[in-house]
């Protein structure tokens, strides 16, 4: 791989509707060729930053590079930028193949190039026999992949795709997903991608930022934003996680600290440097929390808690559990298929604990 | 629940339907079967039947008329099209709250009776009307300009009698564009022109046609607009007709041009339906070349 190059500059972006600051300097670089996804809630901003991209909104304040030019004076139809509208915005009295011709008679493509780009580009989507008819005529997947035929035909630098499968259902989604990522590597085109669909979002970027209230919460890729969220925000918005008080007694240097949690010491390793004293979180996913029958041997430490629910999810045993300070924490394991009585009764004693070092310790926030 | 329902549409579809055959379908048959009839001076009308008020019909001065109403009507039409469509784009790019008063000061006219409004576009245009009293006072002109009694002036009669029925459907077709294709289209590369022509006109041509045939289909008949506005020279079909029933007293040739005017308007809103299945099924601008 060499060297990413930066395609897209967005430099210190403001927005403010009435009193509402949907956006507040906002920074963000994307690479030529990545799969990014602007993650958030929704009025988090992440749809005004892709508009502001796109053109069809003003920036308050900062601007806009692609290719270090600066794009800030360049209307939406100049821009070398398509866009795959959430609501597909086909037009209705056009044939898919008029759809997905526009772009092109728009920007003046030589008339005998044009069709052979629009069968090319159907081909791609797999709607190569739908060219005469309708958008009205097609299921909503059928219209999704016109609503991206449309843009990709001609050949931007950047598609911005704006919550484009949130009208799919769920099978048809992951089949989406899978296409996509097809299609960006095929076409080596940047993708900006909006979701507030965190599983969306780490199955298909290369990096991801998540975004709330207008900020950059994290930037990063899919697994440093699960693995190491760099706070409680993003911690609990990208997938379950279980969240437990704790305090550095002690510090071993480099990063590990002595911290009580739960009335025991552990020895845990945090990015952040804390002081002898200090509140922190202990955060763990369900599926790095260990839980075993109290009778067995343990040669470490444990905590004990008392399952108050259990959840059969099919692949795994999702199971709440009270510990003794009344925090409930969540743990999900993958059925043992060499332990055939592997499973809780309700109010059965429990021991818990962690694989080291998969647990993230950040600051107490209020 | 259901039966109310029920006997809701068994009497509203019954009451219609009544009404119709009662007041449209009835008089219709006896205009088209007066029209088949002879001249009576002491009973108005007599047997026996015949098609001779047709064959008056194609005499060359009623020709004349009705060519030269159906031009003045187009005109009218085409004058209102190109005001009403900027005005009713400009309509919709209101704030939504100045909407409807907008559109009620368009209505508002219509609560006085057209023919005071006409009056008042005759003491306008007249000779010692506004214009040519105010020209004179300004000195730009020394006589009076021939405003009134010419076809400039039926024409400006029809628009602003008629300029409300072409407003409101293209309006309503307007208004419900969705600025979402506008984007995509911005997106795509149109610029305002070729959004203006790819997306706007045919997504609203439903609106276009039936704003232009309720303009120019009450346009052929509007004979106290031409009377008032037009003098003897500037006729209209429905003069034709008034004349026919009022002075001459021959029912059967007023009614052989009530039916063809009537013809004439069937077939245009059949034309008009061809058009609006046309644009449903193949989106007007089907084809590789715009």
């Amino acid at each position: 791989m060499n060297e990413p190059r930066a395609l897209l500059n967005l430099n210190n972006l403001s927005k403010t509707y009435g009193s509402n600051r949907v956006l507040d300097n906002f920074d963000l670089t994307i690479f030529d060729g990545e799969f990014f996804t602007l993650l958030g809630p929704s009025g988090c901003g992440k749809t005004t930053v892709l508009r502001m991209i796109a053109g069809l909104e003003d920036t308050d304040t900062g601007n806009i590079q692609l290719d270090g030019q600066d794009i800030g004076q360049v209307p939406a139809e100049k821009r070398p930028i398509n866009t795959v509208f959430q609501s597909y915005a086909l037009f209705p009295h056009m044939t898919v193949f008029d759809n997905v011709a526009f772009g092109l008679r728009m920007s003046g493509v030589a008339k005998e190039e044009i069709a052979p780009r629009v069968a090319e580009a159907l081909e791609m989507v797999r709607l190569g026999d739908f060219a005469q008819r309708k958008p009205s005529q097609l299921s909503g997947g059928q219209q999704q992949r016109v609503a991206i035929a449309r843009a990709v035909v001609n050949r931007p630098k950047l598609l911005l795709l704006d919550e484009s499968l949130s009208a799919l259902d769920y099978k048809l989604r992951q089949q989406m997903q899978i296409e996509l990522k097809r299609l960006q590597r095929k076409l080596g085109i940047t993708f900006v991608y909006v979701t507030h669909d965190q599983e969306e979002a780490l199955s298909m970027s290369d990096r991801v930022v998540v975004m709330n209230k207008g900020k950059v919460q994290q930037l990063g890729t899919p697994r440093e934003i699960y693995e190491q969220p760099a706070n409680l925000f993003v911690a609990k918005f990208i997938g379950e996680i279980n969240q437990l008080a704790g305090e550095i007694v002690e510090i071993d240097g480099n990063h590990e600290y002595e911290v009580k949690v739960e009335g025991l010491k552990w020895r845990l390793h945090a990015e952040h440097n804390f002081k002898v004293g200090d509140k922190v979180n202990v955060l763990l996913r369900p599926e790095d929390v260990r839980v075993e029958y109290i009778d067995d041997p343990h040669p470490d430490q444990y905590l004990v808690g008392t399952v108050i629910e259990r959840n059969y999810k099919g692949k795994t045993l999702d199971s709440l559990i009270r510990l003794p300070s009344g925090i409930e924490v969540i743990a999900s394991e993958f059925f043992d298929e060499d332990d055939p009585s592997f499973d809780y009764s309700l109010n059965q004693k429990v021991a818990i604990k962690w694989v080291p070092g998969w647990e993230v310790v950040l600051p107490h926030e209020d | 629940m259901k039966t109310n329902v029920g006997q809701f549409r068994f009497w509203a579809i019954g009451l219609a339907s009544v009404w119709l055959t009662l007041f449209v379908f009835f008089p219709n048959l006896l205009v088209i079967f007066t029209s088949f009839l002879t001249r009576d001076p002491q009973a108005t009308v007599s047997l026996p039947i015949n098609a001779d008020s047709y064959i008056r019909t194609l005499d060359f001065l009623y020709l004349k008329v009705l060519w030269d109403s159906l031009r003045m009507s187009l005109l009218a039409m085409i004058v209102c099209l190109f005001i009403g469509y900027p005005f009713a784009m400009a309509i919709v790019s209101l704030p939504k709250r100045w909407q409807p008063v907008i559109l009620f000061l368009v209505i508002l006219p219509f609560w006085t009776n057209s023919l005071v409004r006409t009056y008042a576009i005759q003491f306008i245009l007249g000779n010692q009307g506004i214009i040519n009293k105010s020209l004179i006072g300004l000195g730009l002109i020394d006589k009076p300009l021939q405003l009134l009694y010419t076809q400039f002036a039926v024409i400006l009669g029809l628009c602003y009698i008629l300029l409300p029925f072409m407003v409101l459907p293209l309006y309503s077709a307007l208004e419900k564009l969705d600025v979402r294709l506008h984007h995509a289209a911005r997106d795509l590369g149109a610029g305002p022109l070729s959004r203006f022509w790819h997306i706007t006109v045919p997504l609203t041509s439903p609106g276009i046609v039936a704003g232009c045939l309720m303009v120019l289909l009450p346009a052929m008949g509007m004979f106290y607009i031409s009377d008032l506005l037009g003098g003897a020279k500037n006729l209209l079909l429905g003069n034709v007709i008034k004349t026919q029933f009022l002075h001459t007293r021959d029912w059967p040739f007023g009614s052989a041009f009530s039916v063809i005017l009537i013809v004439l308007l069937g077939f245009m809103l059949w034309l008009y339906f061809r058009a609006s299945r046309f644009v449903s099924k193949q989106g007007g601008l089907n084809g590789s070349d715009f």
